[in-house]
């Protein structure tokens, strides 16, 4: 099987807006709601969370056939913890800032439903190579979203994007406000609903 | 009359299917059935209908806001000359000019951005409009403080119409209060406008009226804002210029607050006209009442040592916007409950829940939106079980009485 054959791409392409795991899976919601406050967090996790499901499928992927079936799960958990911790470690060597603000998240990616799905659904059945790209466009998939709608939260909320000010001062004399609703999960929950509600209005054919 | 019907019928072709302004046909049925009662009936199954369709029914609701409306005018003009000191060298006219103008300009918005909305979405969907939003749109501008500004309404009104309306599809469908979420939507996204001590009360002139500079010792706090931040149990409440302020001011209405909230004898004139066309349940009504002073009476028995818990119980109802969502809000027949129990169920939550948050959370000095929400969740839930039970009950029976 050659490397960009149609199956690969498949594989990378599908996850980034068509079979997006938050949007169409409606999974990892739980952190797309608590990180997405502001640009640069949101970018860091959905950084993390691509490199870790990446290279986990990866390394499930080259394993699946010494797994034993009865402790698969167990396994999987082992590889993703370790990712996890090494992810989170670089984080607080290198943008302690960021970690501090993503705090109980970074850690909290072993639990992300998106992770054991794809390596269950993928990394156990097909080749280290596939699994890959498949890893990367499922990361890349639900960082996309969480930065739309952190890129939203941000703007409305503060005024900035990744810290800089992107409301002149002029128009807050006119009167305008930042929108104190969009800091609540709750704004994020129905900013999500809105994603899905513009992808599922342009592809009827994804309503069931 | 005639003319007016004969008008209708004569123009009826150009939007009908095929005619020139066929697509505007949602806008002109609209207009039609809003001036005269359709007089088409369904074609098949059994339908019961009522003599008074939902038009008619929002329109009396809209005449029973009216009172209050009004009054809530004259009090927002009554408010601004008394921080200003000018109110006993000004005439009962200009006083109501004033509030008029501060008022109007609301209504205007909130019409026009809900409507809008309302009309778009009809008219892409090719339905017909909903009639909604007629009431709605007359109560978002009165559950606002005056000093709220123009563009965070539209943005709040469209945001209701939108997301607690059209997406769960248009009046009828909707689970929450559409004012109420209006004013949800602003009370969370700007506190600042929507709270507090400074937003009650007008204080700049409008064009040309009402100029002046605020008097010293003025204080824009509502009655329930002095009792939330007072460090004793008995609370002396004062008006806008620190003198004090008696329970007939709160009765009557000449006290901050948000536009139409204030005045319970304008509410109880909208309440009678309400219960007497039977259009809102007395039973909400009461058991909102009912349950509220209950609570109240339980706090100043064995509640918090604060001035709120502290407060009677026939203060809690008169005060803040417990007696405008009682009889307004709460009894909203598509978001409160339907059966007859489960209506009692409902009103006994809200009573309750408003004084609860009153005098619980410090937070918030007026807790009846957030009750009113609350109930709406649990509308359908109390429909469920009182169903449920009689479901269960008739089955009891039906074993019964075959097995004897």
């Amino acid at each position: 099987m050659s490397l960009f054959s149609k199956e690969n791409r498949e594989a990378f392409l599908s996850p980034l807006w068509m079979n997006n795991p938050v949007t169409m899976q409606v999974l990892g919601i739980c952190s797309a709601l608590a990180v997405t406050v502001k640009l640069e967090p949101a970018l860091v996790m959905g950084l993390s969370v691509t490199i870790i499901v990446a290279v986990a499928n990866l390394v499930v992927s080259l394993l699946r056939n010494t797994i034993p079936n009865r402790i698969r799960i167990i396994v999987q958990l082992v590889v993703v913890a370790a990712l996890v911790t090494i992810v989170s470690e670089v984080l607080k060597a290198f943008a302690y800032d960021v970690s501090v603000q993503l705090s109980v998240y970074v850690g909290l990616i072993i639990t992300n439903c998106i992770l054991m799905g794809r390596l269950e659904a993928f990394a156990m059945a097909n080749g280290p190579w596939s699994s890959f790209l498949d890893g990367l466009g499922n990361g890349f998939g639900y960082a996309v979203i969480l930065v739309v709608v952190a890129f939203v939260r941000e703007l409305f909320s503060a005024g900035t994007l990744l810290g800089f000010k992107i409301i002149p001062e002029c128009v807050y004399e006119f009167g305008y406000m930042n929108n104190g609703l969009m800091l609540m999960p709750p704004m994020a929950l129905i900013l999500l609903g809105c994603i899905i509600w513009f992808q599922r209005a342009k592809n009827p054919e994804l309503n069931d | 009359m005639n003319a007016l019907r004969k008008m209708l019928d004569k123009i009826k072709p150009t939007f009908n299917e095929g005619g020139k302004l066929s697509m505007f046909r949602s806008v002109f049925d609209g207009f039609e059935t809003f001036l005269f009662v359709p007089n088409t009936t369904s074609k098949s199954g059994a339908h019961i209908h009522d003599a008074v369709d939902s038009k008619r029914i929002m329109i009396m609701v809209v005449i029973a806001l009216m009172p209050a409306l009004l009054f809530g005018m004259y009090n927002v003009g009554y408010q601004h000359y008394l921080a200003i000191g000018q109110l006993a060298e000004t005439g009962f006219w200009t006083v109501f000019a004033y509030g008029l103008l501060a008022v109007l300009p609301k209504i205007v918005v909130s019409y026009l951005v809900g409507l809008g909305i309302e009309f778009t979405v009809a008219q892409f969907k090719g339905e017909e409009i909903h009639e909604g939003f007629l009431v709605s749109g007359i109560i978002i501008p009165m559950i606002v403080p005056v000093d709220c500004p123009l563009w965070m309404l539209a943005l709040a009104t469209a945001f209701a119409v939108i997301f607690a309306k059209e997406i769960f599809g248009g009046t009828g469908m909707n689970i929450f209060n559409v004012a109420i979420v209006t004013r949800m939507f602003l009370f969370f996204s700007y506190p600042s406008k929507m709270s507090g001590d400074s937003v009650w009360i007008a204080k700049d002139g409008i064009l040309g009226l009402g100029e002046g500079t605020v008097v010293n010792g003025f204080t824009g706090a509502t009655p329930l804002g002095q009792v939330a931040v007072s460090p004793t149990t008995q609370t002396t409440l004062v008006n806008a210029v620190g003198e004090p302020s008696t329970i007939l001011d709160a009765i009557i209405g000449l006290i901050p607050g948000s536009i139409g909230e204030t005045s319970v004898i304008a509410i109880a004139l909208g309440a009678i006209l309400l219960l007497v066309t039977r259009i809102a349940s007395w039973k909400i009504m009461l058991s909102i009442f009912g349950s509220g002073a209950l609570m109240a009476w339980i706090f100043n028995a064995i509640g918090p040592d604060t001035a709120v818990a502290a407060l009677p119980w026939y203060e809690h109802l008169i005060l803040g916007g417990f007696a405008f969502g009682a009889v307004f809000m709460a009894t909203d027949p598509v978001t409160s409950a339907r059966t007859e129990a489960g209506k009692w169920m409902y009103g006994c939550l809200i009573g309750a829940l408003a004084i609860i948050i009153r005098v619980l959370n410090p937070g918030y000095p007026e807790g009846m939106m957030l009750a009113i929400l609350f109930g709406n969740v649990f509308a359908p839930l109390f429909d469920y079980l009182v169903v449920q039970r009689n479901i269960s009950k008739r089955a009891k029976r039906a074993t019964k009485a075959i097995n004897s």
